[in-house]
């Protein structure tokens, strides 16, 4: 994997520096690390290792919130209701169709927009300034900006596509409408990840050196071959690490559906679907069997990036 | 493709035309590429320009067709409505309170376990560094069950101590990840001066590592000051009264004060859009180039 590429890859170097030092002075360094290390080994103990324990545990339970009475080991109960359960996997499916389309659209949009900052033009740091902007706001502020754009009757998106432009004949509601919702809230994300998709990938561009296309210009190559020839292939790595990144965030999504749609049935993401059986009904051991599902199914794709990596590179 | 136009110099191209000539025809020729700027940049900008066109639209324009794309009546009647709600003004302290505290810890512990990891070679350093890694990933929605049951139990439901707590969860593994790159990048012979100079590896962190890193320290406590400024799951699951809510929570649950007869307050949530914006705005503007490396260090080089 890429990913982990630069920090691992100094360990021989480290070790190379320190052969000459004596084994107590090694055994005392070791000491040292490991006691540096403690705090931060004890705090993702507490947050993140014994809470994934635990519901993992609860996951086999029928733990509910309110109830006085302790858990009870209910086996492998709260999967099989999963399997049986088509609201839960009605939440699959929109949120592969929602990860589908978002990260096409990101990776499309963010190459051009990448190419294009890429180039010498007049306003290209002011360009590149402004894309971090829709990075750095909450998602929360996004959906609610793009809900109020989205109103069926005062909101601008209406008004320019139907009033003025006259592209539609009557006003859509784009978030209550079932045909357009899925794509309303891809939209939303699509505008705040694109802008932080092409940065990524513009730092791969800014790696490419320039000789190769000076070489390819005097062999003859046009631009289109330039791009499909040298480009892309040069800039694979950076789109690979972007795109797992992307597809992680975007199986976990969660912030956007919440603020547009609440707990709507019909638009509901896995991670809604959890968080409203954990918080609001309650239901502790079956919202964490939902819960290990979807870390399940965001493993996965993690173990078929990797395995595709590490296929490409070999 | 682009890239390329950028690259070839028209003068390169024009030999012996006339120099007036061949700028005319390099500047038409990049005319579509201009217009590719500008449809990029209004598309970026004009869901901002809304909001803050909406933020000033008086009620009775703002729900009103045909809809005004200027203002006729700008005021700021918004901003004092939300300036004057009590609920808000809490919720941008509580963000303040938490996102800070949760910066400062994640920078402590996290500058000490980086230095360890850049710095130190000693057995279970890559796994370590795997841990780590792999935590930069997780999902939050894994471990909100047994949070929400641990916090409850705790009886830190509803403080903001849950939230501090809780965001170290995507704060801290991140912090440390990039750290430890800025460490690994200082050169290794001011350490080794100072080792022979008899200090203690933790009298060299803090001398000599410590003040070299200090850009690596503003910038990854700026993206994990955005990060838990911005976040919004934990928040809606473990508090429940106003006075308890970060921004997010009172953007999501905003109840106005003089609602104007209309259902939801969109001229006050726009306004409450652009104040809780605007910090984020200046603050990456400020720190841009910053902010640009350690989120390439975090993502594309590792």
């Amino acid at each position: 994997m890429t990913v982990e590429r630069a920090p691992l890859d100094r360990e021989e170097d480290v070790v190379a520096a320190e052969p000459t030092r004596t084994s107590a002075l090694t055994r005392s360094r070791t000491r040292t690390a490991w006691l540096l290390l403690l705090p931060t080994l004890a705090v993702v103990a507490a947050v993140a290792a014994f809470p994934l324990g635990q519901t993992i545990y609860l996951s086999f339970t029928n733990e509910r919130l309110a109830d006085l009475r302790p858990p009870e080991w209910i086996g492998l109960d709260n999967y099989r209701r999963l399997l049986e359960d088509d609201a839960f996997h009605n939440t699959i499916w929109v949120t592969l169709r929602f990860t589908l389309i978002t990260i096409t659209a990101e990776f499309i949009l963010g190459l051009i927009v990448a190419l294009v900052v890429n180039s010498q033009f007049k306003g290209r740091g002011l360009m590149r300034t402004a894309m971090l902007v829709p990075w750095a706001i909450p998602t929360v502020v996004s959906a609610q900006m793009w809900a109020w754009m989205y109103n069926d009757i005062y909101g601008v998106f209406n008004d320019l596509l139907n009033q003025r432009l006259g592209l539609i004949d009557r006003n859509i509601a784009w978030i209550a409408d079932p045909d357009f919702a899925l794509w309303s809230v891809a939209a939303v994300d699509i505008w705040k990840t694109t802008p932080f998709v092409a940065l990524l990938l513009l730092a791969g561009l800014q790696v490419i050196p320039e000789d190769i296309y000076e070489a390819a210009r005097v062999d003859g190559a046009n631009k289109l071959q330039q791009f499909y020839k040298i480009t892309l292939p040069l800039l694979m790595p950076a789109i690979l690490v972007a795109l797992i990144f992307r597809t992680l965030d975007a199986l976990r999504v969660f912030d956007v559906f919440y603020v547009m749609f609440g707990a709507r049935r019909d638009t509901m993401p896995m991670a809604v679907y959890a968080q409203n059986t954990i918080v609001a009904f309650s239901r502790t051991g079956y919202g964490s069997a939902v819960s290990v599902a979807i870390f399940l199914i965001i493993a996965i794709f993690v173990v078929i990036y990797v395995t595709t990596l590490r296929v490409e590179r070999s | 493709m682009t890239t390329a136009t950028a690259r070839t110099r028209p003068t390169e191209a024009a030999g012996e035309r006339s120099r007036a000539q061949s700028t005319l025809i390099g500047i038409v020729r990049r005319i579509p590429f201009y217009l590719l700027v500008v449809v990029i940049a209004v598309y970026l900008m004009f869901p901002f320009y809304w909001a803050f066109r909406s933020s000033i639209t008086p009620n009775r324009d703002l729900f009103a067709t045909p809809v005004q794309y200027f203002p006729e009546n700008p005021t700021l009647d918004h901003y004092r409505a939300v300036f004057s709600d009590d609920n808000f003004m809490r919720a941008l302290l509580n963000s303040t309170i938490v996102a800070a505290s949760v910066t400062i810890l994640a920078l402590m512990i996290g500058a000490f376990a980086s230095y360890a990891i850049g710095r130190f070679s000693f057995r279970g350093r890559t796994p370590v560094l795997y841990i780590v890694l792999a935590m930069t990933m997780f999902p939050q929605i894994a471990v909100l069950g047994s949070l929400y049951t641990l916090i409850t139990e705790l009886g830190l439901f509803n403080s903001l101590w849950s939230l501090i707590l809780t965001y170290m969860i995507f704060t801290l593994p991140f912090t440390v990840w990039v750290l430890t790159t800025f460490f690994q990048q200082m050169p290794r012979e001011l350490e080794e001066a100072a080792y022979v100079d008899g200090a203690t590896p933790f009298q060299v962190f803090y001398k000599v590592l410590l003040p070299l890193a200090a850009p690596g320290l503003v910038t990854t406590g700026l993206l994990a000051f955005i990060a838990a400024w911005n976040e919004f799951l934990f928040a809606l699951s473990f508090t429940q009264t106003p006075n308890k809510f970060t921004v997010t929570l009172a953007i999501f649950r905003f109840e106005p004060q003089t609602a104007g007869g209309f259902e939801i307050a969109w001229g006050q949530i726009m306004a409450a859009t652009i104040i809780i914006t605007l910090p984020l705005i200046i603050l990456t503007l400020i720190f841009q180039r910053r902010i640009l490396a350690g989120l390439t260090a975090g993502a594309v080089k590792g």
